[in-house]
């Protein structure tokens, strides 16, 4: 069974409706140089994703940096072009969009960036920074733009004394919760963190953790959260995607992707984890190699340059993402999955 | 040849004795290191852990006096083997650096020089610790050193410059131009921190194999515990300028005796049940303006008593490796040896 057949099919059953869907999702750059800028390459930053999150899902996206999990986060969202393929609404595409419909989807879609501390404006108070959503969108007006910027900030932590402060004043940990406010007071229905913990310590990290998992719940959200931090994703998210060079090459509940991994790069990833346990064994794949550019990738398996049970036809034939295994939901991009 | 003067394993190579250093900026007196101590022993890898600001990389940089003003060395002692570094003159602490103590950033394009073919910046370390080499002799023995880092044709490798490299490989390379000196010391401030993981793991199985075939010491600064506990023989933690918890790793990441390291071991998400919210410790850190006159962790810390917060905690041993600076280990609150209370689950 294909991955584009299961989304299909699972609109149809009782649980939560579909709110995003992604088909066969590419998003390329060109690079230019030279005498009237001529095309030299492509980078094929995301290669064909298929994605669908459920109302309330977490979903986490994981892998290295420049496997396209970026990309894709701000494809959503409208920041990045979309070469082919469908981004899909709660059944309505977002592709494309301008005037008044690219107004909406912007508030409907948030993104968290990841890092605090150049993604708010340093010339502008805490109000004025929550608040400029609302007056943007005519939602509020006057005092009650004030009001709800208040009590926003409280519901994250802060009070009335911070309201008239700059950004440069707080720490990372706040920087993010102040990012959080500004994307929560729109009532966005669909929460893209990229990466949102990452420029934190861990102390700090496990704060920003639980107030995102209580407000998950309080505004009836639902999250893709991008990371590379696997404890962190594993903790956050009930289903996850693993992403390689472009692709996506295993998707399932978290438990069954942690506990089962099928990809041969989904195995090397968790077993380069360390441990905090020092009783932990640890049976290390090492990889050889970086990971290739997306500069013109080659055919076939985009991991089997570094793939330890490489095969000829791997070299060859791009692998679909299909099911394999006993739980219905686990899908992987691999000729010779690893199915116990 | 090596066997002859293999020291004794318990021989001390660096002491660091109550080091003080404050940072003078505009706003007042940053009391960045309260009275700092430590041991590195021969061979032996000790981690330092921590959170942002809590001075690791000021300890770290301190003991290759690379603190710059406005900050300064206060006080203390940094025992190199049978020199302090801290008196010594200029010309002598130059030999040490980058010759018997080498030292790797975590941004391995930031330390590179960007206009250097990366052979000659590894020939240039071997070159100005040793005179008597020649260039050419200097670029086979660098060029050997990047064979040794997995670095797949070195030749044609050394001629490229730092931009034409991965973060993985730029990394190996400051790797090699920090161990082809064979230093008596390597500090490792971070050295996986702006990797992926499957390339941290290529790195720190690499380093490894390296710091056992020199017989070198490592001082590896890291806020990632799960890097800690597995190249780390001993660990100290430290918390707003002091070192709370010093031991052998395998006992402070089990059986954690100070507060915050318990604390810092429950926030890790990687084991946690989804189901509940994460530990975390309440509150921010403290400025380091004021010096200290207390226990710097009192107002975030459960167990904190009405002398927390008029007291400096000093040292309290447990076991011949393990202490912690904790006024629960003072007198009968905690029974040392074998049986410990748990302070996890009080």
């Amino acid at each position: 069974m294909r991955y584009n057949n299961h989304v299909n099919r699972k609109t149809n059953q009782s649980h939560n409706p579909i709110l995003l869907t992604v088909e066969d999702l590419h998003v390329y750059f060109s690079i230019r140089e030279g005498w009237l800028s001529r095309q030299r390459a492509t980078v094929k930053a995301v290669n064909g994703v298929n994605l669908s999150l459920q109302q309330g899902d977490v979903f986490g996206l994981v892998g290295e940096s420049g496997c396209g999990k970026t990309t894709l986060g701000r494809a959503i969202v409208g920041l990045s072009p979309v070469s082919h393929g469908q981004i899909l609404l709660k059944g309505r595409s977002i592709v494309g969009l301008t005037g008044q419909d690219a107004h909406e989807r912007a508030r409907q879609v948030q993104l968290i960036f990841q890092d605090p501390y150049s993604s708010l404006h340093p010339r502008k108070t805490v109000c004025d920074l929550v608040g400029v959503g609302l007056k943007l969108h005519g939602l509020a007006n006057g005092y009650e733009i004030d009001e709800q910027v208040l009590a926003m900030l409280k519901r994250v932590g802060f009070n009335i004394d911070h309201l008239y402060r700059y950004a440069h004043e707080f720490s990372g940990g706040q920087r993010q919760r102040i990012s959080l406010a500004r994307a929560l007071i729109l009532r966005p229905k669909l929460l893209i963190l990229d990466e949102p913990t990452s420029a934190l310590d861990v102390s700090v990290q496990a704060q920003i953790l639980n107030l995102l998992k209580e407000i998950r719940q309080e505004f009836n959200l639902t999250f893709l959260f991008i990371s590379h931090d696997l404890g962190v994703i594993r903790y956050m998210s009930n289903r996850i995607g693993v992403m390689y060079l472009g692709h996506l090459v295993e998707t399932g509940a978290t438990s069954d992707v942690f506990e089962h991994p099928q990809h041969p790069y989904t195995q090397v990833l968790l077993s380069s984890l360390p441990s905090i346990d020092p009783d932990t064994p640890s049976n290390r794949t090492l990889l050889e190699g970086d990971p290739p550019t997306p500069i013109d990738p080659p055919p076939g398996c985009p991991f089997a340059q570094r793939c330890p049970g490489v095969k000829p036809i791997c070299r060859e034939q791009a692998p679909e993402l299909i099911h394999h295994g006993n739980s219905p939901d686990h899908f992987t991009a691999c000729h010779f999955p690893h199915v116990d | 040849m090596l066997l002859k003067d293999t020291p004794v394993t318990t021989d001390k190579l660096l002491s660091v004795q109550d080091l003080r250093v404050h940072f003078h900026t505009l706003r007042g007196i940053v009391h960045a290191l309260e009275g700092v101590s430590f041991h590195l022993n021969r061979q032996e890898t000790l981690g330092l852990a921590g959170e942002t600001g809590c001075g690791k990389s000021v300890t770290a940089r301190s003991v290759l006096r690379l603190i710059d003003p406005p900050g300064r060395i206060v006080s203390g002692r940094i025992i190199f083997e049978d020199r302090d570094i801290l008196t010594l003159d200029d010309t002598a602490v130059r030999a040490i650096r980058g010759g018997e103590i080498s030292m790797i950033m975590q941004e391995p394009k930031m330390s590179l020089n960007p206009v250097i073919r990366v052979g000659d910046q590894v020939a240039e370390a071997l070159l100005i610790h040793d005179t008597s080499l020649n260039r050419s002799s200097a670029r086979t023995q660098a060029e050997e050193m990047l064979t040794q880092m997995g670095i797949p044709e070195a030749h044609r490798t050394s001629r490229r410059y730092p931009h034409e490299l991965s973060g993985g490989m730029a990394q190996r390379i400051m790797i090699a131009m920090m161990l082809v000196t064979r230093p008596k010391l390597l500090i490792a401030d971070e050295p996986t921190s702006a990797l992926d993981v499957t390339i941290q793991a290529q790195i720190l199985a690499l380093m490894d194999k390296l710091v056992q075939d020199i017989r070198t010491s490592v001082l590896m600064i890291t806020h990632d515990l799960g890097v800690m506990a597995e190249t780390c023989d001993r660990v100290a933690v430290m918390y707003a300028g002091n070192i709370v918890e010093m031991g052998a790793v395998r006992s402070v990441l089990k059986d954690p005796q100070h507060p915050y390291t318990q604390g810092l071991l429950k926030t890790v998400p990687d084991k946690a049940n989804p189901d509940h919210p994460l530990y975390a410790i309440k509150g921010n850190v403290p400025s380091l303006l004021q010096p200290q006159n207390h226990c710097r962790f009192s107002d975030r810390c459960e167990y904190a008593m009405a002398r927390c917060s008029r007291e400096i905690p000093p040292v309290y041993q447990m076991t011949d490796d393990h202490e912690a600076a904790c006024f629960l280990h003072d007198g009968q609150s905690i029974s040392s040896g074998g049986k410990q209370v748990d302070l996890m689950n009080p």
